[in-house]
């Protein structure tokens, strides 16, 4: 049994299917480290960076993140933004190469719907508990 | 007067709120975590490109490259990357299969590719250089490596996320068939 743990430890881990965790070498794209000149375009862009999620490091924004990825996708935004366009559309660009995921801020619909309604559901459950309790007191 | 008196499935309540918490948990046990981060982009036709090559005699690649009317496969690949070269063999395997295979280096240097060619092989067709990942984001790619089905049109058919092993081999090729 102790000697086949390490074996069935090794199994588990050639189960995983394996994703490099390495970063390899190359240029940064000039954008994902240089402000934009308009104080108002770079103000946009880093809304945006902060709203999207870093597809290599999964629990950062890619505005929080040094990952490669990261880096990519920031000189993607603050290029979208000095071309004109709008931080909605620069989201939904992302929506739509990764999916949902990507984004901090899910839309309204499915399980995103959960999301926003929970709290509110809460907070009405609250409300009629201490209705209820405030009206056994009277 | 308590609420269990007047109400008494609300004694149950509790009850029913740690066992919900406790289902939660098993669920998280039992199911499979799955972390990657799967393309959106399939179902949809390939994005504009266009990549230097990845080595010195290899061809360069462009998204016109891949929608030549022939279904392939599409392998994103690192020469810095360790799965990348365990999966060299089965990508071999492949393409003795009939399968043509075209690939985009990522973040790498020439040098490297070549070295990495030299010593697992080189059954691509075609490898770019996407030295910025550049277009690894507009395939909604996540990382290395990655195999992609590309239909004759240049629409993607198919992402496989992660090494090819060989129980793959039949799959992808069934896959690329099925594309025909």
């Amino acid at each position: 049994m102790r000697r086949s743990f390490p074996f069935a430890c090794g199994l588990l881990l050639a189960a995983v299917p394996q994703l490099s965790m390495a970063q390899g070498s190359g240029p940064t794209p000039e954008l994902a480290n240089r402000q934009l000149p308009d104080p108002a375009q770079e103000k946009a862009a880093t809304q945006v960076m902060h709203a999207l999620r870093c597809i290599q490091c999964q629990g950062q924004s890619i505005a929080d993140s040094d990952a490669p990825m990261a880096a990519t996708m920031r000189a993607e935004v603050r290029q979208q933004i000095a071309e004109g366009k709008k931080p909605g559309a620069i989201r939904q660009w992302m929506i739509e190469r990764y999916g949902e995921w990507v984004s901090f801020e899910p839309d309204m619909k499915g399980s995103g719907l959960l999301l926003w309604a929970t709290p509110l559901l809460l907070l009405l459950l609250g409300l009629l508990i201490a209705r209820g309790l405030f009206r056994r007191k009277s | 007067m308590g609420a269990g008196m007047s109400r008494p499935w609300l004694l149950w309540l509790p009850l029913a709120v740690i066992a919900f918490i406790g289902g939660l948990a098993i669920y998280g046990l039992v199911v499979p975590k799955d972390d990657m981060v799967h393309s959106a982009m399939v179902g949809r036709k390939l994005p504009e490109f266009a990549l230097p090559p990845a080595a010195v005699g290899v061809e360069g690649l462009s998204d016109r490259d891949l929608a030549d009317g022939k279904p392939r496969l599409l392998n994103i690949f690192a020469s810095w990357c360790i799965p990348c070269k365990a999966e060299a063999p089965y990508l071999e395997a492949l393409k003795k299969s009939g399968a043509e295979i075209d690939a985009i280096a990522i973040r790498d240097k020439p040098e490297d590719v070549a070295a990495f060619l030299a010593e697992f092989g080189n059954p691509f067709r075609r490898i770019g250089s996407d030295s910025e990942m550049a277009v690894q984001l507009k395939l909604g790619s996540s990382g290395v490596p990655e195999t992609y089905v590309i239909a004759g049109d240049g629409t993607i058919v198919y992402q496989h996320i992660g090494d090819i092993r060989a129980e793959h081999v039949p799959m992808l090729l069934k896959k690329l068939q099925e594309t025909q």
